[in-house]
């Protein structure tokens, strides 16, 4: 177990990066303490996996340090950093039972046979495989495989970190909740380092105490789940999480009071920065549907069980709101209102408002 | 109840004509020679086994037979090896991938008789490279056309070129197709280099390793064209394998009936042999 530290981390696939764009992480410096659980969120492509990567010693980055617990690792191959990695598929070895599966990193590391066969049982338990520890691991089912590629990381007693590129993708979805609650249920049991790599916001925010969201190889906004949530500090995080994610529309600055479309918002509160292009940011959680506000038009309604999601036109710009009430019907007119405590401005994507004392 | 259509028959019909145009019909010609001897002015007589009899008992078959089987094992022993090998060896990406394929396709594009007179030329003593640079360059006696053991090598190592190839291509597919995660995971398991072939890349090939088993055995137990036009079938008898000695039977004694039932017991162990290979090494699929 250990802390781990990203300094000034850059990675370029191409041999000689010429401009920014060439990188496929520009720069990150990040630190994760000791038994943390982390999630890497972002869409596809955007460096996630090769950050992760590049923590398990896979890659090489181009420049910059990895260091564990303050100790360089940047030139340690793989299986000199003891860090354990679950793939996105399942990687089992198909001619061995599940429990050579299990023992294989042991026996690999000369650990002597008492001791292995103790650990493995352990872990078996751990996981709930003790009953096919002797069948042919190409015989279980996808999520199974998968808890033996995790097994195979738990196994090492000695491992700094678990890392997790996106391990639910082959799952069937109502075993991704099941495993997904162990993976939660490990962490607290084992208390080692964890890092969740994915795409998918609810993995994310579930699994982790801090997500990193990231776009375009770069880091956007690290923070606890509630924090991404209420007060992004980018307008691709409030895009990228919630579903739908946050309304992000383009507002002009009069005399020193936001508009938009000529209606005055209220912010949550005092603007440090209005040079740029200026837009305000408000969860369709925080639209309210009433009789006073912003003029629209309803477009069109959609019931996601407990609550009704409704996209709304203003002139010809798109605001979602949800809502727990009966919902408007499509044509009518309603007025929307946005909770100011709620509303923040973005410059040029970036947040520019201050928690204010209104 | 489920209605039963015979008109589907019909849609079988035509592979069935196809089969017995192809397999059946020339099949049981051979196995109508087999029982009978004939004469001259299409007599025919009924004998019933004799002929099996007769070959399964004449020592020329047994050597023919012997030869044979020394001959597919040798090549099978050196050929899928190599062939593992130079397929681990290759590039997986990169510029060389298509030059290596390239390389390693042309043998198997070279006409079957060609290749026997190709590596005729190349080893005769007088004008052949190989033959010339062994016997005067470096200074070993090697003449294929008087020297058994040397007809014998000849004859192998003519074969190791010919069909390496096919085991490489086939070894190279299973392993490109293995997901760059299998060695991730077992760089991070600290896995040896063995232990990544015997648990990775072996088990990952296994399927077209048997295809590959399969087809070089077929092909080297039948073989004919190369080592008839190499050695044909000499110095004396020594390189006569097989389907050398049964064409020799057939159409250089004209005797047809012996020829049939030898056919058939060829037959029969090819099919004994395979069956064998495929049973064994796809016994732990199930």
């Amino acid at each position: 177990m250990a802390r781990i530290t990203l300094d000034n981390l850059k990675h370029s696939y191409s041999a000689n990066p010429v401009s920014m764009d060439d990188y496929a992480l520009k720069e990150i410096d990040l630190d994760w303490t000791d038994g943390g659980a982390y999630a890497l969120l972002g869409p596809s492509g955007c460096g996630k996996s090769t950050l992760l990567n590049i923590i398990s010693g896979l890659l090489n980055p181009t420049s910059g340090r990895v260091l564990f617990d303050g100790e360089d690792v940047t030139a340690l191959p793989p299986d000199k950093r003891n860090i354990a990695q679950v793939f996105q598929f399942p990687v089992i070895y198909d001619t061995m039972t599940v429990y050579d599966n299990l023992a294989f990193p042991l026996r690999n590391r000369g650990v002597d046979r008492k001791q292995i066969d103790n650990r493995v049982h352990e872990i078996a338990t751990m996981l709930e495989l003790t009953d096919s520890l002797s069948t042919r691991a190409s015989h279980l089912t996808p999520d199974n495989k998968q808890k033996i590629s995790m097994g195979r990381g738990l196994v090492r007693n000695d491992v700094n970190v678990i890392m997790f590129d996106e391990p639910l993708t082959v799952i069937d979805p109502e075993l991704k909740w099941k495993l997904r609650s162990k993976l939660k249920e490990l962490h607290q049991s084992i208390a080692s380092t964890m890092i969740y790599v994915t795409h998918d916001q609810t993995e994310a925010l579930t699994f982790a105490d801090q997500v990193v969201v990231m776009q375009e190889g770069e880091i956007v906004q690290i923070g606890t789940p509630i924090e991404l949530f209420e007060r992004p500090l980018h307008t691709f995080v409030g895009h990228f999480i919630g579903s739908p994610g946050m309304n992000i529309l383009p507002v002009e600055m009069v005399d020193g009071s936001v508009r938009f479309l000529d209606h005055p918002v209220e912010l949550e509160g005092p603007v440090k920065d209005s040079k740029g292009s200026l837009e305000i940011g408000i969860r369709p959680e925080y639209v309210r549907i009433g009789t006073k506000g912003i003029p629209g038009v309803i477009r069109k309604v959609a019931d996601i069980g407990r609550r009704t999601v409704i996209e709304a036109c203003v002139n010809d710009i798109l605001v979602n709101a949800i809502t727990e009430e009966v919902p408007p019907e499509t044509g009518q007119e309603v007025h929307l209102e946005f909770e100011p405590s709620q509303t923040r401005l973005y410059t040029d994507s970036w947040i520019a408002t201050e928690v204010g004392a209104q | 109840m489920r209605t039963v259509n015979q008109r589907g028959w019909l849609f079988v019909l035509p592979v069935l004509l196809l089969v017995a145009f192809n397999a059946l019909v020339p099949l049981m010609t051979v196995v109508n020679y087999s029982v009978q001897e004939t004469f001259g002015n299409n007599q025919f007589f009924w004998v019933g086994l004799r002929w099996f009899e007769e070959i399964l008992q004449s020592e020329r078959f047994h050597a023919a037979l012997g030869r044979q089987m020394l001959f597919t094992v040798t090549i099978l022993i050196i050929e899928i090896p190599l062939g593992v090998a130079i397929a681990l060896a290759m590039p997986r990406r990169g510029f060389w991938v298509p030059v290596c394929l390239v390389l390693m396709s042309l043998p198997l594009l070279i006409p079957w008789n060609v290749v026997g007179a190709m590596w005729n030329i190349f080893t005769l003593p007088d004008i052949g490279l190989l033959g010339y640079t062994l016997n005067n360059v470096l200074g070993i006696d090697y003449n294929m056309t008087q020297d058994p053991f040397a007809a014998w090598i000849t004859v192998i190592v003519m074969d190791v070129w010919h069909w390496t190839s096919l085991v490489v291509l086939l070894s190279y597919a299973g392993l490109i197709s293995i997901p760059e995660a299998y060695y991730q995971a077992a760089k991070i398991d600290g896995a040896s280099n063995w232990s990544v072939f015997r648990h990775i890349q072996l088990p990952k090939m296994k399927r077209v390793l048997t295809i590959a088993v399969l087809l070089r055995f077929m092909d080297s137990f039948n073989i004919y064209t190369e080592p008839f036009v190499l050695t044909g079938g000499g110095p004396g008898n020594s390189t006569t394998l097989l389907s050398i000695d049964l064409v020799k039977v057939a159409l250089g004694q004209f005797d047809l009936g012996p020829a049939a039932a030898m056919s058939l017991i060829y037959f029969a162990i090819t099919l004994a042999v395979s069956w064998l290979f495929y049973t064994l090494m796809t016994r732990d699929d199930r």
